[in-house]
């Protein structure tokens, strides 16, 4: 297998404590059936699809549950067999925030019947008729940001795909579920890749790995060689976070930096995850829409750190009782790395397709609530940022709520990697204090736009009864104009009572 | 299986624990100050103990009143280390042989005037120690630059126990035999202003027995010892090499060049370097962050101006040594430095 | 002695003298500074400031004829950016001049608008429709809570609500 180069080093980054040995000494433990399953609606970023079921109905492995009504979206699917017993608004954990979203929870059988009978999925013909099969499939990015695959792949449909990136980096702290999958399903990740670049015609596909996951590129290598495709290749990155993030990617796999404000995929990159490429391959090739993903479940709090591969809707609770349950005292359960994880704040919520990791965190394992002294202007920040931002100046800016300055220093161009919390001395929140400081600019922006706009509004009306004013003026003047002196004006307007009278006098005769 | 559901604090990322902490970053500059103050202490006497001491108990207690003042809580500005850190550096800038006034003094205005008044750690666009350090040179000219020799064999070094040094700090009294004249002598940056001014060349300067290898004799090892703090903070994370080697670049390409030139009448590149502030401002008085230029390039131009200026001071300008001028004046260009010097962000043009 | 008071008199006469010529002929900077103050205002012309409009109101502050306070409908964060930018200290807003609210804005109850369209005539940024003697709308994207309509109806069945409700 054609091995690739990166061309460029990564900006900013630093290497963190990798935490991912725990879940990666055994092997991926297999589906299991929990009694209830709750399936959010919405499993991606766009608009929710909306149920096609009712409550008392019975549901099948496969079967469609809520479909897509736009491109922006992608169908959802029952796990496994069971009933319908509830269509409700619940919270759930999707790409960067606990959310409420209408669920379908499914009471499962344990037969686990299937919609129908496995068999490979014909491409369409056309770019369009393949897009929409992989959006009725389900399929979502599932590196944790659950972009819908099919609309990102479209994005790139406008311009020559160069590149496809499957996305093996995995660069946050302790996931390591596309490691586990790579091991253990290199080949069909392959074949989804292939299957991924026909359908964009990229030139090129290569796969990015870690040089912390040396068992994978071994897999990933030895699958490439077995396979034999064409125009594939692997890359080795250096484990400096946040090697993983797309932009990162492109700019160390080919020195372009996707312009600030712009999507990789409008340059003529696509990066899909690795277990993106899987899930392509499980739907065309065994024709199974996307249910289930595999989760690392891992931390000081739980008794067997592992990955398992779970049904989407599978509680929490139930799958951290999968692994041997909690150990010890748990102070916060996230979703995600710990970099960009976010905290949830208990444990019946259920797996959606963003649900890379679980983090069953102890104390010693998350940032304490401690003092924060005054920045003392070190400068790590900035050294660490892939953004080449100034962070030391963003959070002075941030603070005095200067909207110009947060412009000027390019705020919007933040990913929000937490590396600047991370080096920090003076421990200040600074991610915090940006995606504050987002919120403020958007505020400040539309309160901003509406003004102009009330602004506009004023002046047209002003015009228009300044011209309305003027309209009548001449109204005026032309009347009398026509009616000349003053004789004949009086003469007027004793024609025009007589004729009053007239028509009058008519109407009573009448 | 469905366990009973447990609830969870909720706070937002990044999760993972921070990496340092400014009171350890502040205790660990002390740390790599440790030597080179036992290395001072052997040379030149007790005096560097009585006087970080005594200008320690005086910035702190300065920042106290202040922070009382400007009521804001005092307990954790205190215990930051910093002011503790400016009194250190204080110290080592000043002559071993002062009255207790001019460390207190010290440190009340490097703490009063360059830090509190500026809004406290952080804030402060001087660097507080080489303020104080100004401030002395200024106001006691005479006994900011009555040093001693060190302690050398063939060198008439007087050694004053700890005792007889406390009592001349507090009560301005010498031991009966000696003078005050007696113990003192001009620093090796002094002999060769001086022998420079009168035409003397710089290899009949260095003829004379206060001078070492390189610069002065006892300077040399002190400074030996501050490289090592140095090199303890590089390896540490405290500080990064860009303002060291581009301060000591700055000293030391153009007096060697000026040296090469003309070997009689510049001081060569390494009596600039291992003499008077050189090392102690490269590695821990330019690394000060809060007064430092932040961005990479402008860490360069920060670090290569003081080096400059340094040099420039003492060959042209009226002291013998200019470390401290250098950073003042530089620290005045930081804001404007890491304005210009902004890294291009990612994704634009 | 004397030559010294002599250079420093004449220094003074000289630079105060060019000082005062430049702003006499620099007068455009009076414009500018209006400008700038009625950036600052939500410039949504509620005339709760009892000025006609937020551009009259940024003058009278230009001149110093009224005070930072007077904008409702701004609330603190306008006087806490109009103190920024003028060098002054944030006071609390005149309480006096009502509490219209930009988080807030106008619903007409329509089974009870007689469509005297009176209201329409008093929104300063056309934010009501409706024909006369028939029910009147409020298009709520363009209402700014202005609060100008509530007293000409006649038969007040306008209401301030959450913009968001």
């Amino acid at each position: 297998m054609l091995k690739f180069t990166p061309r460029r080093r990564l900006t900013g980054g630093m290497r963190l404590p990798a935490n991912k040995t725990e879940s990666t000494a055994r092997p991926i433990h297999k589906a299991f059936i929990p009694p209830r399953l709750i399936v959010s609606t919405r499993q991606h970023r766009g608009p929710a699809a909306v149920p096609v079921v009712e409550v008392g109905q019975p549901a099948l492995r496969g079967e469609t549950i809520a479909r897509a009504n736009s491109i922006d979206a992608a169908d959802v699917h029952a796990p496994t067999s069971g009933t319908v017993v509830a269509i409700e608004a619940r919270e759930v954990p999707l790409a960067s925030a606990v959310v409420v979203e209408q669920c379908v929870v499914i009471e499962t059988d344990g037969a686990d019947r299937a919609v129908r009978e496995p068999a490979p999925v014909e491409p369409g013909a056309t770019l369009e008729a393949k897009l929409e099969q992989i959006r009725a499939a389900g399929i979502v990015g599932l590196g944790g940001a659950v972009f819908p695959a099919a609309a990102k792949l479209r994005l790139a449909s406008g311009v020559a795909c160069e590149l496809l990136i499957i996305n093996g980096a995995e660069c946050e702290p302790y996931i390591s579920c596309d490691d586990m999958l790579m091991r253990e399903s290199a080949k069909e990740i392959l074949d989804g890749a292939e299957i991924l670049r026909q359908l964009v015609d990229a030139k090129e596909c290569i796969v990015a790995i870690e040089r912390d996951k040396p068992q994978a590129i071994d897999a990933i290598t030895a699958a490439g060689e077995a396979l034999g495709i064409e125009r594939l290749s692997i890359a080795e990155l250096p484990s400096i976070y946040p090697a993983g993030g797309e932009r990162q990617l492109v700019d160390v796999l080919t020195e372009v930096e996707v312009p600030s404000g712009r999507f990789p995929g409008d340059v003529g990159f696509i990066c899909q995850n690795v277990a993106t490429a899987y899930a392509v391959h499980r739907y065309f090739r065994h024709g199974e829409p996307l249910t289930r993903r595999i989760v690392t479940v891992t931390g000081a709090g739980v008794a067997e750190p592992c990955n398992i591969e779970a049904m989407i809707g599978t509680p929490i609770a139930d799958l951290i009782a999968a692994c041997g349950g909690y150990r010890g005292e748990t102070v916060r359960l996230i979703q995600g790395g710990s970099m960009m994880g976010f905290a949830m704040g208990s444990d019946d919520l259920p797996v959606t397709k963003a649900s890379n990791c679980i983090i069953v965190a102890s104390a010693p394992e998350v940032r304490r609530d401690s003092h924060e002294w005054p920045c003392i202007r070190c400068g790590e920040c900035s050294i660490v940022c892939p953004a080449r931002l100034q962070p030391q100046d963003l959070v002075l800016a941030a603070r005095a709520s200067n909207v110009a300055m947060l412009n000027e220093l390019d705020l919007f161009d933040c990913i929000e990697c937490g590396l600047c919390d991370v080096v920090c001395p003076s421990q200040i929140l600074l991610t915090q204090s940006f995606r504050d400081a987002k919120e403020l600019v958007r505020s400040s922006d539309a309160r901003e736009a509406f003004s102009q706009q009330s602004d506009e509004r004023y002046r047209l009306r002003e015009q228009r009864r300044h011209e309305a004013a003027v309209a009548d003026e001449q109204r005026r003047d032309e009347i009398k104009r026509m009616l000349g002196s003053e004789e004949d004006r009086v003469e007027a307007i004793r024609a025009a009572v007589a004729r009053g009278r007239e028509r009058k006098g008519e109407t009573d005769v009448g | 299986m469905s366990a009973e559901t447990a609830r969870f604090g909720v706070k937002t990322a990044p999760h993972s624990p921070p990496k340092h902490a400014v009171p350890v970053i502040m205790r660990r500059v002390l740390y790599a100050l440790v030597p080179a103050a036992a290395c001072y202490v052997w040379f030149f006497g007790f005096g560097l103990v009585i006087n970080f001491l005594v200008c320690a108990a005086a910035s702190v207690l300065a920042e106290a009143a202040m922070l009382r003042i400007r009521g804001r809580p005092i307990q954790p500005a205190l215990g930051d280390g910093s002011a503790v850190v400016t009194a250190a550096l204080l110290a080592f800038s000043m002559p071993p042989l002062v009255p207790w006034w001019v460390p207190a003094a010290g440190g009340v205005s490097a703490i009063v005037l360059a830090k509190q008044l500026y809004g406290g750690l952080g804030k402060n666009l001087f660097n507080p120690a080489m303020v104080g350090y100004a401030i002395l040179l200024l106001s006691f000219p005479v006994e900011m630059t009555r040093w001693v020799p060190p302690r050398m064999g063939d060198i008439d070094y007087v050694h004053l126990e700890p005792l007889a040094h406390l009592a001349y700090a507090f009560t301005g009294t010498l031991p009966p035999e000696l003078g005050l004249d007696a113990m003192t002598r001009a620093t090796p940056l002094d002999l060769v202003k001086e022998g420079l001014r009168s035409g003397q060349t710089f290899t009949e300067i260095r003829a004379n027995s206060l001078f070492g290898d390189f610069g002065g004799r006892g300077w040399e090892w002190v400074g030996n010892f501050l490289i090592l703090g140095g090199l303890y903070l590089l390896s540490a994370g405290i500080i990064r090499w860009h303002i060291p080697i581009a301060m000591l670049a700055g000293l030391v390409i153009p007096s060697g060049l000026l040296f090469a030139f003309d070997p009689a009448g510049y001081a060569g590149p390494g009596f600039h370097l291992f003499s008077g502030a050189a090392l102690l401002g490269a590695f821990f008085i330019a690394t000060d962050p809060v007064s430092a230029a932040a961005t990479i390039r402008g860490r360069l131009i920060y670090g290569c101006s003081i080096g400059f200026l340094t040099f420039a001071i003492r060959t042209w300008g009226g002291y013998p040594d200019g470390v401290a001028f250098a950073v003042l004046i530089m620290n005045a260009a930081v804001p404007l430095i890491d304005r210009y010097t902004r890294p291009r962000v990612f994704g634009h043009g | 002695m004397l030559s010294g008071i002599v250079i420093l008199v004449g220094l003074a006469t000289g630079l105060s003298t060019i000082l005062v010529v430049s702003a006499r002929m620099l007068g455009k900077a009076d414009d500018s500074a209006v400008d700038a103050i009625e950036r600052l205002l939500p410039r949504i012309q509620c005339a709760q400031c009892g000025y006609a409009g937020c551009r009259p109101y940024a003058e009278a502050i230009a001149d110093g004829a009224a005070d930072i306070n007077r904008c409702p409908p701004g609330g603190v964060e306008t006087v806490r950016a109009l103190a920024g930018l003028l060098g002054r200290d944030p006071v609390p807003v005149d309480e006096s001049l009502g509490r219209a609210s930009m988080l807030k804005r106008a619903l007409i109850d329509e089974s009870v608008c007689i469509g005297c369209n009176r209201c329409a005539e008093a929104c300063p940024v056309d934010a009501i429709a409706g024909l006369p003697q028939r029910m009147h709308t409020v298009i709520a994207a363009h209402c700014t809570g202005c609060e100008l309509c509530l007293p000409p109806c006649p038969v007040d069945c306008i209401s301030m609500v959450e913009r968001n409700a």
